[in-house]
């Protein structure tokens, strides 16, 4: 069993048992990643001398009797999280020069265990996108095969997960940025509940939308890195102070009992049969655990991408608006005056679709239509999470594709904005909901994509999700194959 | 739903941004497709319906109005694209 396969209870074990040590395992992965890049380009920056740091420390700790979960674990993290110290970018060449003076708290929260960073991984810029190709640093390549897009806006976190370039890392979520990359790459990816773990020191996208949350190779690894960055944090005004369970424990459950909602708005014709196969095999195999499934509606379901896409960029425009080149970030070498100032830094900064999205935004809150249209969202946003509240009265959890087809092949939405924004049909409406979702393997298409499907939960029912996703794993195969590169 | 180059510029401005010539038209299409499809939201009658704008009940959040640490002033500047002792150089704000 190779190093960069073992998982995080596997490593923490060798860790401890000093079989193995953190600066040995570190070494591995970074050969690994030295190897893999140029085929599948997950990261931005490999912080390779800050691992290695990371590492000796955490051997030293370990050393002296303190091993947690963590300890000496190689991880990576989106760039998106603040990392002090460490150039942070966002995917966006207005960021591409910004080291951070603080760090987030999920970040810290990781470090506080003696994590070690890998270094930071590719993404649409600014989050925005669902297939990894706005990021002003490069593409990142689907590990099961480098002519697809891996998924967006988290690619480089699902992609360095399957081409195990990392045991698992952190990315981000505002209408399924985590769950869509994991179910295009083969991996376990989880949105948690919007609150459940702090967005401090996270570069804002959507703020009522944006969630941190795991990619990992395996169920029980999410489930670790949850319970790791879950819980309240003061410094951020959004995070709920509710404790946080012993996931772990959730993972014994099962699915006995458990009323599983299938909604009939997901399942319409024109869904990719592949997928369709998987779905249904699912269903059968959770039958089989003695899972009970029941019939649901998810009544406004088609309206959830039109009110995602004006919230999402209406927040958008407003967060990116600090993008002015005055205090950090680009600033134009010439400019005449401070307006010009402005609109320079910013023109030359942005990409094509953050521009895109900016405008959009823009034009919702603009005088004469904020009402027709944001107000409108919001509106309609409130009808979405009844249709949830509604089914979660019957059901304990809802079962969902993630993604209505397979990666698709590179290039092949760039030029259709509105296509691209119609691949997130099934995971948009949790993140408008508020609540919490899981991505796990579920299946492979005739290509040999993976497929992955969502498990949805209460709000803060991370716990049935994750024992439900448990018991499927323990059953089925498909989260043990990988990637060959 | 038509956006005209006109639309384009307009909120090109209040966003505080320019665009090339060649590619206003593209956005304004681009533009136009979206805001096409985002109609659709029309269709629901949401009279008695209030807007969300928080997905989970969380109330003012405050902490006791006590001094606590915070960046110190050569952790702020550090980015600074243009700095002068301890402020930041920008162009001239008021004409």
């Amino acid at each position: 069993m190779e190093i960069f396969d073992l998982t995080i209870e596997e490593m923490h074990e060798k860790l401890r048992k000093r079989e193995i040590s953190s600066v040995e395992a570190t070494q591995v992965f970074l050969k690994r990643i030295e190897k893999i890049e140029p085929k599948v380009g997950s990261f931005i920056t490999v912080t390779a001398d800050r691992a290695l740091a990371d590492a000796e420390s955490a051997d030293r700790r370990i050393a002296s009797g303190g091993c947690q979960i963590l300890t000496g674990i190689p991880l990576a993290l989106k760039d998106i999280f603040l990392t002090e110290g460490i150039r942070t970018t966002c995917g966006s060449r207005i960021l591409q020069n910004f080291i951070p003076p603080y760090s987030a708290t999920s970040y810290t929260k990781l470090q506080d265990q003696g994590a070690v960073l890998l270094g930071k991984l590719n993404q649409d810029e600014f989050a925005m996108g669902s297939s990894n190709e706005t990021s002003a640093f490069g593409i990142t390549r689907n590990p099961w095969n480098t002519d697809c897009i891996p998924g967006g806006s988290s690619g480089g976190s699902a992609a360095a997960v399957a081409a195990r370039e990392a045991v698992a890392t952190l990315g981000t979520d505002t209408g399924g940025s985590i769950r869509q990359p994991a179910s295009h790459c083969g991996c376990v990816g989880l949105k948690p509940t919007y609150g459940r773990v702090s967005r401090y020191g996270v570069i804002a996208y959507a703020s009522s939308l944006d969630q941190v949350g795991p990619l990992a190779g395996n169920v029980t690894d999410c489930a670790i890195m949850l319970g790791a960055i879950a819980g309240h944090d003061p410094k951020d005004s959004t995070s709920v102070n509710i404790a946080v369970p012993d996931y772990l424990q959730a993972l014994n459950s099962g699915v006995k009992g458990l009323k599983i909602g299938l909604p009939k708005e997901y399942f319409l014709s024109g869904l990719d049969p592949d997928v369709q196969k998987s779905i249904d095999l699912a269903i059968e195999t959770y039958k089989n655990l003695g899972a009970e499934f029941v019939d649901i509606s998810l009544p406004h379901t088609d309206y959830a991408v039109a009110t995602y896409y004006l919230i999402a960029t209406a927040e958008a425009s407003s967060n990116l608006a600090r993008y002015d080149g005055v205090r950090f970030g680009h600033r134009s070498e010439e400019y005449a005056g401070l307006l010009d100032m402005y609109i320079k830094s910013r023109s030359q900064g942005f990409g094509a679709e953050v521009k895109r999205r900016i405008m959009i935004g823009t034009y919702a809150l603009s005088s004469g239509y904020y009402d027709a249209y944001y107000v409108k969202a919001q509106k309609v946003r409130t009808l979405i999470m009844q249709d949830f509240t509604k089914a979660f009265q019957s059901v304990d959890l809802i079962l969902t594709p993630v993604a209505p087809t397979p990666a698709f092949r590179i290039n092949e939405k760039t030029d259709d904005p509105m296509q691209m924004y119609l691949s997130d049909i099934f995971t948009i409406p949790i993140n408008l909901a508020g609540t919490c979702a899981i991505s796990l393997p579920a299946g492979y298409s005739a290509g040999g994509l993976p497929i992955g499907m969502q498990l949805i939960g209460k709000p803060f029912g991370e716990e049935t999700i994750l024992g439900a996703a448990r018991a499927f794993e323990k059953v089925t195969e498909w989260h043990t194959k990988k990637a060959v590169l | 739903m038509k956006i005209t180059i006109q639309d384009v510029e307009h909120v090109a401005r209040l966003a505080r941004l320019q665009l090339e010539e060649s590619e206003k038209p593209v956005f304004a299409r681009q533009m136009g497709e979206i805001l096409e499809y985002v109609d659709k939201l029309k269709i629901l009658n949401t009279d008695d319906i209030s807007p969300t704008s928080h997905a989970v009940p969380v109330e003012n959040a405050f902490r006791s109005d006590v001094v606590n640490c915070s960046l110190d002033v050569e952790q702020a500047l550090s980015n600074a694209p243009d700095r002068v002792e301890n402020f930041y150089r920008v162009p001239k704000v008021i004409e």
